[in-house]
């Protein structure tokens, strides 16, 4: 096949293409200046040397190729991701390939049908390149949960990417994929996102529908992109996003063109900076990222106001009642009765106790316990129900202040990634992870996280922009403000090839 | 008619026993597809053909309501004078089994779609009334079969989903009579409704039943236990039966009732127990985060208040006014929906106290000896209307109408072309019967002399003569007035 004329250019080195911004490459491939099938092998290249980073559970590069090819033999430009390949969280149901959620109980699960969220890019002339590897069904804040392995950060071999989109983080700013969607239920895109320096937005709750995606917990869970910069991520949850009445907690909003009303002018719009997420023991860089995070809102003409949410240190405690309560009821479908792994057992209860001994890990047996611990009568009202409370009480909060500004700035992340085994002995140190990102699932609301700086060992550091319930565009545009300002750039070399 | 008394104790060593009973009634909702899925809900398909993904919890597989079985339901509970709660919510109960795909069934624990709500029963000693606590909805498991095969359950989900109410009446019924009326009523009420096909052979009506026992006079409730799962009034009432003995027995040895699940054996006809209260399952209900609270707008309610049809207590009412029929016979006929139209249907052409009359007796007779439903009669409405109006205009007489009626059952003709057929209509023509009438007198003088000096009794003698001589067909009353003239 004759190649085109940039991707002649671009030969000397492959990985050029894949530098690209998902944007750029829907543009390039619309103005031929290179073909599917060059971006597809590309990223199939550089997929294929990420052994070490270990971020697929599956691979799906023939199937991808074949698609990139009928692609380029069609020349269908008219969708939003035309001719993009593009790996996904393990954790969407994709038909006819292997979808594991990251645990031993679903590892020889083939869906038969496609979640809405997968469906709606590949509507948009977008095609599957793999499944990345996650937690387990969801649940971690470092990936060591999967039953897949953990993954590794492009940042270094010993350091986590986050979780549990941490093999959607990692592929992505290892450009083993142009962008990715992941999903977030208290922080599993944005915390991954920040420890990876890529752009992670956890739409409104109802904006993308849940579909089709493995649940950890219904009320909180949500699909959205992750993506190399603010622009990328405006296109993708445009593709993605959108009413599905097979969802009933999908709502019914139109969804915005992001893309085109993407705009860095922010100027006049009121952020607010709660005072309750200044935490003790805080390193001090979050906190100067966080001012410096401030004055580039400043400089973009943003009006910053001091505010309080007053039940923000209640979160986090409530979110480890509401999630895995959810979770244990969610995860009772996984019994060997009819799909995925089954172990033998003498009786039925017995076939029950060893299928879910053998094919839950440790972190997802946790949740389970404790989720069935804090729906048993008895512990009920004192648990789930005082738990579902302080989850109004915050939502309210939020509400409130909501009426004076347009948007919230926080620190994304407590700290910059941080070591693979160093907290997976201290579930609770882990979970402190989750600390500014779980208030915004309990409410609801969009977040996004935008990478903003480093750390002192260089290691990338995101801010969060939290905003009202369906106006993804106001956090997008000013996820914008700071990514000009901040001119965040990747600085680590290719060492897993 | 003198009321019969209520006389249903379970007379103990040292005294009379009264059994308190309360229903918990699982209703199959009439619907083309389930509760939260579009699968198809036809009984009797081959096992595993009629489940969507949803139905057999596969990942990432969400619930959505099936406005259908949500009107099917307030139509229920308009149809038990309950309210219906504008807000109610679905929850999830939590177990483990095989026949339950998602580990958890979908219900409404602490807000139904209806709250309270009434039953009025018929008894032969008075009208009574059954309060109906709640009316909830929920899905229906799957079904395991163990006998097939001896080391291996199957498991058939074509009823996985399905939609049930279930409808929990209050500890108001007595006996197993009761029991028995309020069944068949509850079950005519959603007939009436077309809420459920009330299909006991199916299962598409069934029940949990809880009995407890007091010494007559006492006003506390005694300890309860919970016969699960019953699928006949025969069996409801036999297990009640069974229980409230065995209640009375451990009671009057000085023991104490434990609170627990039991299940009625019926070949043994015992009830036996399933499991104690503390190892009663902890369901660990909450509100199924993939549901929205349920939202219903009044206008809806109104909207189907508005649609209801005439309901059998109504019926009743309209037949017993309007149609003259004592409570007796208008509550037989309201009993079921088809009985009521059949007799409608009859009435449309013909008299209706006949009606009344040919169905309850004639009919029924036929009907129970051939163990038919009035669906499955081998006579038409019409046929039978046709019949009973032949009898009023005097073309045929009562005793040719029963001959023509057992024709009928063979082959569901007009009765008007087998009189024809068989040249059964009645003599009505004066002039022919006088002859008929002379010709016996004159072959019994005798008997004429006797009776003109007084041994009247001889009449119906004469009567039977003219009969035999016209082979039945003689109108009994012109003959009447005949003979009575000619012997004066």
């Amino acid at each position: 096949m004759k190649n085109s004329l940039l991707y002649q250019r671009l030969l000397n080195n492959m990985s050029n293409i894949s530098e690209l911004f998902l944007t750029k490459i829907v543009n390039g491939i619309k103005k031929r200046d290179f073909t599917s099938e060059e971006v597809t092998k590309t990223f199939i290249n550089n997929s294929q040397n990420s052994k070490k980073l270990n971020v697929y559970i599956s691979e799906c590069f023939d199937d991808a190729l074949k698609s990139a090819k009928s692609f380029d033999k069609k020349k269908d430009y008219n969708g939003l991701l035309s001719g993009v390949p593009i790996a996904v969280k393990d954790l969407f149901c994709t038909k006819n390939v292997k979808t594991t959620a990251g645990s031993k109980i679903l590892h020889n699960f083939i869906p038969t049908y496609e979640s809405t969220v997968t469906s709606n890019l590949w509507s948009k002339g977008a095609f599957l390149l793999g499944k990345l590897n996650c937690d387990e069904f969801a649940m971690g804040s470092s990936n060591e949960t999967s039953f897949f392995g953990n993954v590794v950060n492009p940042y270094g071999k010993q350091l986590v990417p986050g979780g549990s989109s941490g093999g959607s983080a990692s592929a992505l700013a290892a450009e083993l994929t142009p962008a990715t969607i992941g999903t977030d239920t208290g922080g599993s895109i944005r915390q991954p996102a920040s420890f990876t320096g890529t752009v992670g937005l956890k739409p409104t709750y109802g904006r993308c529908s849940r579909w089709g995606i493995v649940a950890f917990a219904s009320s909180l869970d949500q699909a959205g992109p992750m993506t190399k910069n603010v622009e990328d991520c405006a296109l993708l949850l445009q593709a993605m996003s959108g009413y599905d009445p097979k969802d009933s907690t999908s709502v019914d909003v139109k969804v915005d063109n992001y893309t085109s009303k993407l705009t860095e002018n922010v100027k006049g719009l009121k952020i607010g900076i709660p005072k309750e997420y200044i935490v003790d023991n805080m390193p001090a860089e979050i906190d100067n990222l966080w001012k410096q995070g401030i004055d580039y809102l400043k400089d973009a003409g943003a009006i910053i106001k001091n505010i309080s949410l007053p039940h923000t240190m209640y979160a986090l405690p409530a979110y480890y009642i509401v999630a895995p309560a959810e979770a244990s009821s969610n995860l009772a479908r996984y019994d060997g009765v009819k799909y995925g792994h089954r172990a033998k057992g003498k009786n039925l209860i017995e076939m029950y106790e060893n299928t879910r001994s053998e094919g839950f890990g440790d972190e997802v047996k946790r949740r389970i316990l404790i989720g069935t611990y804090v729906l048993s009568s008895g512990y009920y009202d004192a648990y789930y129900l005082k738990a579902q409370k302080v989850r109004q009480l915050i939502k309210n909060d939020f509400d409130k202040v909501f009426s004076d500004v347009d948007a919230i700035l926080t620190p994304s992340t407590p700290s910059s990634a941080f070591k693979i085994g160093d907290k997976t002995d201290d579930p609770v140190s882990m979970y402190l992870n989750d600390i500014f990102t779980v208030p915004v699932n309990l409410s609801g609301l969009p977040a996004i996280s935008v990478p903003a700086g480093y750390d002192e060992n260089n290691l990338p550091l995101g801010l969060q922009i939290i905003g009202k319930a369906f106006d993804e565009q106001t956090i997008l545009n000013l996820s914008l403000a700071i990514e000009k300002r901040a001119n965040f750039k990747k600085n680590f070399k290719v060492w897993w090839s | 008619m003198a009321e019969k008394k209520f006389d249903y104790f379970i007379n103990g060593e040292n005294g009379k026993w009264e059994v308190i009973i309360g229903l918990e009634v699982h209703a199959q909702v009439l619907s083309k597809s389930k509760l939260f899925s579009s699968s198809s809900t036809k009984f009797g398909a081959e096992p595993n053909t009629q489940v969507s993904l949803v139905d057999s919890a596969f990942p990432g597989m969400l619930p959505v309501i099936n406005q259908f079985c949500i009107e099917q339901s307030i139509k229920t509970g308009l149809g038990l004078k309950a309210i219906i709660n504008l807000n109610s919510v679905f929850d999830r109960k939590n177990y483990f089994y095989a026949d339950l795909p998602q580990g958890y069934q979908i219900s409404q624990y602490k807000k139904p779609l209806v709250g309270e709500g009434e039953v009025i029963l018929d008894m032969p000693y008075g009208t009574k009334k059954v309060g109906i606590e709640r009316l909830h909805l929920e899905q229906d498991a799957g079904k395991s079969i163990h006998d097939i095969d001896p080391d291996n359950s199957f498991v058939d989900l074509n009823r996985s989903g399905v939609a049930l109410m279930e409808i929990v009446s209050k500890p108001d019924l007595r006996s197993p009579e009761e029991v028995n009326f309020y069944v068949k009523k509850l079950r005519s009420i959603m007939r009436y409704l077309g809420t459920c096909d009330g299909n006991m052979q199916e299962g598409s009506l069934r029940a949990d039943v809880n009995v407890s026992v007091r010494k007559v006079g006492d006003s506390q409730y005694g300890t309860r236990c919970e016969i699960k799962n019953v699928n006949s009034i025969k069996f409801m009432q036999m297990a009640i039966e069974h229980e409230a003995k065995r209640q009375v027995e451990i009671l009057e040895s000085g023991k104490k009732i434990d609170q627990e699940t039991r299940l009625f054996d019926v070949k043994k006809n015992t009830t036996r127990s399933m499991r104690s209260k503390e190892e009663a399952h902890d369901y660990r209900y909450f509100p199924d985060p993939d549901l929205l609270p349920l939202k219903l707008n009044k206008g809806l309610i109104d909207k189907l208040k508005k649609e209801l049809p005439e309901l059998p207590d109504q019926k009743k009412d309209r037949f017993i006014k309007d149609h003259n029929l004592s409570p007796y016979e208008a509550n037989i006929l309201v009993s079921e929906k088809e009985i009521s139209d059949y007799y409608e249907e009859m009435i449309k052409e013909c008299d209706k106290k006949l009606a009344t009359n040919w169905i309850t007796v004639e009919l029924f007779a036929v009907l129970n000896k051939n163990n038919l439903s009035i669906s499955q009669s081998p006579i038409s409405a019409k046929n039978l209307s046709s019949l009973v109006k032949m009898i009023t205009l005097g073309k045929i007489s009562g005793k040719i109408a029963k001959d023509v009626f057992e024709k009928m059952q063979v082959s569901d003709k007009d009765p008007k072309q087998i009189v024809e057929e068989e040249g059964l209509v009645q003599q009505s023509d004066p002039k022919e019967l006088e002859k008929i009438v002379l010709e016996v007198l004159s072959k019994n003088q005798d008997k004429v002399i006797q009776y003109q000096s007084g041994k009247v009794k001889l009449f119906g003698y004469f009567v039977g003569e003219v009969m035999k001589v016209s082979k039945g067909k003689a109108n009994p009353n012109l003959v009447n007035d005949i003979l009575k003239i000619k012997l004066k």
